[in-house]
């Protein structure tokens, strides 16, 4: 009901506040807030700290990019260079969603045979290897001169035919759109039986092992879904700026997911939208009467505060003081484990 | 020759951050802003205030010391050290702190500290090198060997690695946890900072440059196993020299990806680290 009613009047906002720039700072937000809610997926519910979530947040934008301006590139043990058409701009994006959950399955095969500190470090050097090849591998990326004029979202509209989409109207109701289409999506994943072995095995893993449940199995499920949410927020990403550089794979935008669905409340599914909100619109409001360097100073704070006095953030501070005496968290464990296996 | 100094130097910063881990089981993601800060305080004290260089590494040091015992004392104590993500994700609260009040105090332009040798090589038959780079390199061994005696003969390394094998037992028998937890963060802090301000004369000092120092000490200590010190010496010597071939026979343009590379396969083959039978200190 609440989500109902949020959605609309989030959909209505170009009617009754048409200025373009507060739309695209939102549309902007949004974006980042549908990489929350993927990360999430991995973080908040099957417990795993991943720092390279923005690997896939870049291999969108680079593919929706690179396929819909087109390229060719020279390949070892190729003779010709390997050449593609420019495609049209939603076979493209949809590729993207897909190229970036098949990174997002490989890491899985890769990164889930350790954990902890381990799986941290292990995504965190996957990032990095991106944005190096991204720097490097000039030919296709043209490196630091960032790929340009990529061409906007099209839709295709009955009786208009394929329309354009670079209002900045158009622009917001279509992140909104592939937002709330995530929301959905990572809701019923989470509602499901997959959702309740991810909290199982995020709760006590070897415990989820003994009752039988395929943790692997699991996971991977949660590093696609997780993965390819964040190529396609990445492909929106491409397509609203128009131009991408490897500064796509910095560490920063990790972070900003991270602190976004930490202070939101991790393992709640409006937590990273709360805290997408929170951190998206934030630098907004601030620009002009602070530094950014303050403004990070703040963030880097606020987080420090939060996992210190309030660890699990925003949203279930809130619900627990709802609903007082809050019921014990820890018993449940078994009993959902019994319920998934 | 240049692998060599730089090996010293990702050595320090390597037992710094697995002396830490493995003692604390913390994942210091601000390590490498401890790195920055020490070359810093070498820029400040040599460029700005034209004082002696080798006084600014002794201050980089107690810096570093002070530094880490703060933070562990105001954000590490009180969390008791619970979840070791939920400790992760405070040390990078600390690094987007101090990098951005690195960046506010000091700007985005790189600085250049000058070095307190002359430029004229020493040269070894066929190798050649200059006097700061063969200091670099002096200091950090004499680092390296001091610290593994201060683990293996003092009465603080024994309560080190005590804790390190069993923080309950040791609280038994009379070790004060706490403090030795103190100590080590604080430690650890002062090799990153110690390695900054070594370095800094060598390169130029930029406020960003914490973010690579990180990474690639995490690439050491993952080579040599966490909390293995041994291990993080061979390893921080091992990654220097790979990265040296890799740019002289492959590519320079992939230097860095080399080290991230190098994680990837290590944690594929060998998860517990290369030089590790099973994990202890020392």
């Amino acid at each position: 009901m609440i989500f109902a009613v949020a959605a609309l009047v989030l959909a209505a906002l170009p009617l009754w506040w048409p200025d373009p720039y507060v739309l695209s700072v939102v549309a902007s937000a949004g974006i980042f807030i549908i990489a929350a809610i993927s990360l999430n997926l991995l973080l908040g519910y099957t417990g795993q700290l991943s720092l390279g979530h923005v690997a896939f947040f870049g291999v969108g934008a680079y593919t929706t990019a690179l396929l819909s301006l087109g390229f060719d590139v020279a390949l070892p043990g190729l003779d010709e260079p390997w050449v593609v058409a420019p495609q049209p701009v939603w076979l493209a994006f949809a590729s993207a969603i897909a190229v970036a959950g098949l990174f997002g399955w490989m890491i899985g095969q890769l990164a889930f045979r350790v954990r902890g500190a381990y799986f941290v470090i292990v995504t965190i050097s996957f990032a990095q290897v991106m944005r190096m090849v991204a720097i490097n591998w000039v030919d296709l990326t043209e490196g630091p001169m960032a790929l340009n004029n990529i061409p906007p979202l099209t839709f295709w509209l009955p009786g208009a035919g394929v329309v354009e989409l670079v209002s900045k109207a158009s622009t917001y109701w279509l992140v909104l759109a592939v937002a709330l289409l995530s929301y959905l999506l990572v809701a019923a994943l989470v509602h499901s039986r997959v959702g309740r072995a991810m909290i199982a095995l995020r709760e006590n893993e070897t415990l989820a092992r003994s009752m039988g449940i395929p943790v692997t199995h699991y996971l991977r499920i949660a590093a696609v879904g997780a993965a390819a949410i964040a190529g396609a927020a990445g492909g929106l990403y491409a397509h609203t700026v128009r131009i991408i550089d490897p500064d796509v794979f910095m560490f920063m935008f990790t972070i900003t997911m991270v602190i976004m669905v930490i202070v939101g409340g991790k393992g709640t599914l409006s937590g990273p939208v709360i805290g997408g909100l929170l951190f998206g619109l934030l630098p907004e409001l601030l620009r002009g009467w602070l530094a950014p360097e303050v403004q990070w100073m703040l963030y880097g704070t606020l987080m420090v505060v939060i996992l210190v006095f309030m660890p699990r953030g925003i949203v279930p501070a809130l619900v627990r003081r709802r609903t007082r005496p809050a019921r014990p968290v820890q018993s449940s464990t078994p009993a959902v484990a019994k319920e998934v296996a | 020759m240049n692998g060599l100094v730089q090996g010293s130097t990702y050595a320090l910063l390597g037992i710094g951050l697995t002396l830490i881990f493995g003692i604390m089981k913390v994942v210091n993601m601000a390590h490498g802003e401890l790195y920055t800060l020490g070359a810093y305080v070498a820029y400040g004290f040599v460029a700005v205030l034209g004082l002696n260089y080798f006084g600014s590494v002794l201050v980089a040091a107690v810096a570093g010391l002070a530094i880490g015992a703060l933070i562990e004392w105001m954000l590490l104590r009180r969390r008791n050290l619970a979840a070791m993500d939920e400790v992760m994700l405070i040390m990078i609260g600390v690094m987007i702190v101090l990098q951005n009040a690195e960046l506010l105090l000091w700007g985005g332009v790189a600085k250049a500290v000058p070095s307190p040798f002359t430029q004229e090589p020493v040269v070894f038959g066929a190798v050649s090198v200059s006097p700061i780079r063969l200091f670099v390199l002096g200091t950090a061994l004499v680092l390296l060997v001091a610290f593994y005696l201060l683990i293996e003969r003092s009465r603080l390394g024994l309560a080190m690695r005590a804790t390190f094998q069993d923080k309950d037992a040791a609280k038994i028998v009379g070790v004060n946890v706490s403090r030795i937890y103190t100590l080590t963060f604080a430690l650890g802090s002062c090799l990153a900072a110690v390695a900054g301000a070594l370095l800094a004369p060598v390169f130029v000092v930029n406020p960003t440059m914490g973010d690579l120092a990180s990474l690639k000490a995490f690439a050491i200590v993952i080579l040599g196993g966490l909390g293995n010190l041994l291990g993080a010496t061979l390893g921080g010597f091992a990654l220097a020299l790979i990265e040296e071939f890799g740019a002289g026979y492959i590519s320079t343009a992939y230097r860095d990806a080399i080290g991230f590379l190098v994680i990837l396969i290590v944690m594929i083959v060998r998860p517990q680290g290369l030089f590790t039978s099973k994990e202890r200190v020392g």
